[in-house]
């Protein structure tokens, strides 16, 4: 990913309240990813979403369906070295940490599926991105894997309707639900409404998707 | 038409009665996912609903009008859960804002079938089996999990990409519901990395006596 020169996407989520609120609704209204957001709001030197050859969402990774199965992979790579970290952090012990442990396993599988996926569909599994989370505190901890649970979801239920192969669909449904249940589990361990969005989840395009995770990838 | 479900204890008094001629398909969709789900599983419904629907004739309003038996269902069992579950504080809380998700998806599935020019299915008349708390839990939770299979297995059907969407965005909060439940329940949110899927051959076996 190339560098940007313009301003971050960090300071224009931060800066535009338009694009925050819609960022706020997209995962759940969590304050988990305003207060990071605010406390990084300085930081101009994170990547675009946008690659070196000017693709932008999901094209970035790839054609088609390949594509969207490595823009997939990358947020489960996002969020299994996330789980992983926490797990090291210390920050949690007995139920929680078995949560935690298991939620963690699960985005590994969703990482080993989807690479599969992906070579069987004859492209190149994406890589894995370098990443950096905020651990602090397990109650803010808990509050970023909400953020990131609910914007995974999101992010899965923005592609539905882009796939075109059949059993793409069905690997991705079958995905996206379980996002949706770890992201109601994680936010009634919070005491926050399992259904933000109301009766209906409301889906994330993959440019906004990219952009709220932007800060957690540092290579 | 007055058709039992047998197998699992919790199911084994479920009734859906209706004397309209019209919404038989659905009714039999539903039944076989449940049997399905009972012989194998929740999980294992998707695989049987897909084909169910594969071979009605109906397209995107067959699939709709099956969702809408589904939220029917789920919506009369909160209803009615609200007086007969026993529920008190954050349960209370919980069973009133998802019986609210479920009657909103009624809404917006009769809609859209109306949109689309067909007739959505009349609501059937429920009987569920259950006592007390615990009793309503895990019949709650075999509804949520037979639920996120049902939408799953019949989304990739859907020819519409609204009716997809929208398909998707209620499956993801069945599947939130689930959740809820299955934590109440201390049972794990989410058991599996995927909804796992039956062989075909499994799955008509699995339905084999319920669709006669």
């Amino acid at each position: 990913m190339a560098v940007a020169s313009k301003p971050s996407a960090l300071e224009r989520v931060t800066s535009d309240p338009v694009s925050r609120r819609k960022l706020l609704a997209v995962t759940g209204g969590s304050t988990a990813l305003a207060a990071f957001l605010a406390a990084c709001g300085s930081d101009s030197s994170s990547t675009t979403t946008t690659s070196a050859t000017g693709k932008t969402g999901t094209e970035q990774f790839g054609k088609g369906d390949v594509g969207i199965l490595n823009y997939a992979l990358t947020l489960e790579y996002l969020e299994t070295a996330f789980y992983a970290d926490v797990v090291k952090s210390g920050l949690f012990k007995g139920s929680d940490l078995e949560t935690i442990r298991k939620f963690g396993s699960e985005e590994a599988e969703h990482v080993s599926a989807l690479t599969g996926f992906v070579k069987q569909m004859g492209g190149t599994p994406a890589s894995k991105p370098k990443t950096e989370f905020p651990l602090k505190s397990a109650k803010s901890v808990l509050e970023l894997a909400a953020t990131v649970e609910n914007l995974g979801a999101a992010a899965y239920l923005g592609q539905a309707t882009n796939i075109k192969g059949a059993s793409v669909l069905t690997a991705a449904l079958s995905i996206h639900s379980v996002e949706g249940r770890h992201a109601a589990a994680l936010n009634t361990l919070l005491g926050e409404s399992i259904t933000p969005d109301g009766a209906f989840a409301k889906p994330a395009g993959a440019e906004e998707v990219l952009k709220s995770v932007e800060p957690f990838i540092v290579g | 038409m007055s058709d039992q479900i047998l197998g699992q204890p919790e199911l084994a008094g479920v009734h859906i009665d209706t004397d309209s001629e019209d919404i038989s398909r659905s009714e039999v969709i539903l039944k076989g996912a449940l049997a399905a789900g009972t012989v194998y599983g929740a999980l294992s419904v998707g695989p049987f609903v897909g084909r169910a629907l594969a071979m009605a004739e109906s397209g995107d309003v067959g699939i709709l009008n099956f969702a809408l038996t589904l939220e029917y269902l789920e919506a009369a069992f909160y209803k009615e859960a609200k007086t007969r579950a026993k529920a008190s504080g954050d349960l209370e809380s919980l069973i009133e804002s998802i019986g609210r998700d479920e009657e909103e998806h009624v809404g917006a599935l009769t809609e859209t079938i109306k949109k689309l020019g067909g007739k959505p299915v009349a609501e059937p008349k429920f009987d569920f089996p259950y006592s007390g708390t615990s009793g309503f839990l895990r019949l709650a939770q075999t509804f949520e999990d037979t639920g996120v299979s049902a939408y799953n297995g019949a989304a990739p059907q859907i020819k519409a990409a609204e009716v997809l969407e929208a398909a998707g965005s209620i499956v993801q909060v069945e599947a939130r519901h689930a959740a809820a439940i299955r934590l109440r329940n201390k049972e794990e949110p989410a058991p599996e990395a995927f909804d796992p899927a039956l062989t075909e051959a499994k799955v008509l076996k699995a339905v084999e006596p319920f669709t006669a």
